[in-house]
């Protein structure tokens, strides 16, 4: 994975509460099997109904944060969502919540994802609808400043940051441990009793 | 002795290891697989030259792009006909075992693996799909994962993960007539609303759960990512333990006792210590139904609709949206709103009891002449069953379609799609915009309220039909 140190670029407003992830990318087009092809159809079906959506502005071209309010990502556990947000150039998502599997799936993916009070959502939400509001993220110090003037602190989780800033996969930190997994797996007890007949 | 809850028994019987200020690595026992979120998983195994650490416990079925057509074998779109042939390529090259057309299991992912009886209380289970929660109904500790974890859990047996924080959702009192799990968990939805249990696995406990068949569990953890908790779970009891015998994954014979009783360990102590706990009381509760385009936007089949102004500031909006979308007034009766299509299965209500109270509903009754009715079972098990029973000759009879086995109406990836501006009552768990179909409505309920609404044409309570019939 490649190594996120810092973010900057314009934000999209995208004031709506329980973005899912039907919404992100409607399931026609998860008959692909590939991990790519789906940035085109971000928000497909929210593009085709309103002429004004934010995704068919052309002041938000070339936008890379979007901003958010609560509950980011419900719904389904579907990583073609992170893949087509990634895809259609965006690079971190800020909001008020996100749902459990989007995070995971994000963190995976190297898509930052920024949790922030409401008020402060709603302050910036309401910058970017008016003005081209540029933002930078640095994800060492875990600080925000906008054009606005503003500076604003946010947490993440250590390990989340870690992986972010040094470019490490799960996948990896597990292959790592693969002995300690390889003697916790052959004296576990209870599979013992999943009986899985012949083929 | 420390007392402990259901999933911090799991939790620790699972915990590989854990550095400081990183998420643990936790050993998954069960892994199910479908065709939609697992190619990327199995290419990257393949890059990465790694092979399926746990073959034996990792299965395979496809449900959501099949056709639910007799003749689904003919697959019509070029894309899902390539996604099922690689899934049965995946299979063959990483020596998985797999449930195709053919085998006499074939079916939603969370249908088949409580009737393989893989499904099993104190596991850890995984699968690509956020309904993986149904398996909770077990006392398993069961979630959705992405593709990418899905990787990780294919080629090491584990997943890195933060200890969950656990909720105790107690039901108190008994729902009244023709009132199901469905309803219950509908209700639950809609007061913690869609990310009311986000950082949590619940745990469902009171008199109603210990009374619910198995079936009905599965219906009632199947929807707990709906109030965006990441799992939801029953602890187990002889109800449990009575549905896992003799099913072809079970413990064998002589393993039977030994597996009981380490069952019966992991269930919750008594007086054990929750994060958080609720009381929902469900004294007389009314059948449930949605109004809106997400699960929490539901109420009781008596309700009118609400008024977006007499909501919170961030429910009115969403609120005003849902309506404008689905076509309905504020304030209005939802009961007698017109539907065009009636929608029974999934792996929330695709079960044989699902069918057997869809059937006797529909027993000497007609589907209304403006609504087409899709049945569609859970798995080739339910199917069988249904047509032992003579369900499939009602639903025949009443002018029903009985299908084939998958995903169907649930997520609309197939050829089956509601078209636009026509509105569906269906017992899933999902009525996003668009779900079942672009410009689609949806209105989630019960099977029992779905064949009831589908022989009136319009939303009808069950206990409206039960008075009229009897």
């Amino acid at each position: 994975m490649k190594t996120i140190k810092s973010i900057s670029g314009t934000a999209i407003p995208l004031a709506l509460d329980n973005v899912d992830t039907d919404m992100i990318i409607p399931a026609t087009y998860l008959t692909s099997t590939e991990a790519t092809g789906y940035g085109k159809h971000v928000f497909q079906r929210l593009k085709d109904q309103d002429s004004n959506f934010v995704f068919n502005q052309s002041v938000f071209k070339g936008a890379n944060i979007l901003i958010s309010q609560h509950s980011f990502g419900c719904g389904s556990s579907r990583e073609h969502a992170v893949w087509a947000l990634l895809e259609a150039g965006i690079e971190a998502v800020i909001a008020i919540s996100f749902a459990d599997i989007f995070k995971n799936n994000s963190a995976q993916n190297g898509l930052v994802l920024i949790t922030l009070p409401e008020e402060q959502i709603f302050s910036m939400l309401s910058f970017a609808k008016k003005t081209e509001y540029h933002l930078t993220i640095d994800v060492c110090e875990k600080t925000l400043t906008s054009s606005q003037g503003e500076h604003i602190e946010f947490s993440l989780d250590p390990f989340y940051q870690y992986c972010l800033v040094n470019g490490l996969g799960h996948l990896d930190y597990l292959l790592n441990h693969q002995e300690a997994i390889s003697h916790f797996k052959q004296t576990q007890q209870n599979r013992a009793y999943i009986r899985m007949p012949e083929k | 002795m420390v007392k402990k809850n259901i999933i911090e028994k799991i939790w620790d019987m699972h915990k590989v290891s854990q550095m400081e200020g990183h998420p643990a690595i936790v050993a998954i026992d069960c892994t199910l697989i479908h065709e939609v979120t697992s190619a990327p998983a199995f290419e990257c195994l393949k890059e990465r030259r790694l092979a399926v650490y746990d073959r034996k416990y990792t299965v395979a079925t496809i449900d959501h792009s099949i056709p639910t057509r007799v003749d689904r074998i003919n697959i019509k779109d070029a894309a899902a006909k390539k996604q099922i042939a690689l899934l049965r390529k995946n299979v063959e090259d990483f020596g998985i075992r797999f449930f195709d057309y053919d085998s006499g299991y074939q079916g939603i992912v969370h249908v088949i693996g409580p009737e393989l009886g893989l499904t099993q209380p104190g596991m850890t289970l995984v699968c690509g799909d956020s309904h993986t929660a149904t398996h909770g109904a077990f006392g398993a500790f069961a979630f959705g994962i992405g593709t990418s974890v899905l990787s990780h859990v294919l080629a090491t047996g584990c997943l890195l993960m933060h200890k969950p924080k656990v909720m105790r959702v107690h039901f108190e009192g008994m729902p009244g007539q023709e009132v199901y799990s469905k309803d219950v968990i509908l209700k639950l939805i809609s007061i913690l609303g869609i990310n009311g249990a986000s950082g949590y696995v619940i745990e469902y406990t009171g008199e109603f759960v210990r009374r619910l068949s198995m079936e009905k569990r599965m219906t009632l953890c199947n929807m707990s990512i709906e109030c965006g908790a990441i799992a939801g779970l029953i602890s187990p009891d002889e109800t449990t333990f009575d549905y896992i015998k003799n099913k072809p994954f079970a413990p064998s014979h002589t393993d039977w006792q030994a597996a009981v009783k380490h069952w019966q360990s992991i269930a919750s102590d008594e007086n054990c210590p929750y994060d958080k706990s609720i009381v929902v009381n469900i004294e007389n509760l009314k059948p449930m139904i949605t109004w809106g385009t997400n699960p929490a936007q539901a109420i009781e089949i008596d309700q009118c609709i609400p008024q977006p102004e007499a909501l919170s500031e961030t429910e009115k909006h969403m609120a005003e949206m849902a309506l404008n979308y689905i076509q309905l007034n504020p304030g209005s009766k939802i009961e007698g709103v017109s539907i065009d299509w009636a929608f029974v299965g999934s792996c929330t209500n695709g079960r044989i009891e699902d069918l057997r109270e869809v059937a006797a509903i529909l027993k000497d009754n007609r589907v209304h002449p403006s609504v087409t009715m899709y049945i569609v079972p859970g798995s080739e098990q339910v199917r069988q069953l249904a047509e032992r029973e003579g369900l499939d000759e009602i639903f025949k009879k009443a002018g029903a379609d009985f299908r084939m086995p998958g995903c169907s109406l649930c997520i609309a990836m197939n050829e089956d799609k509601i078209p636009l501006n026509q509105r569906c009552i269906s017992t899933t768990n999902r009525n996003f915009v668009g779900r079942q179909g672009s410009g689609s409505y949806t209105h989630l309920a019960s099977p029992a309220t779905v064949a009831t609404s589908a022989i009136f044409g319009k939303i009808t309570s069950p206990e409206y039909f039960h008075k009229e019939g009897q």
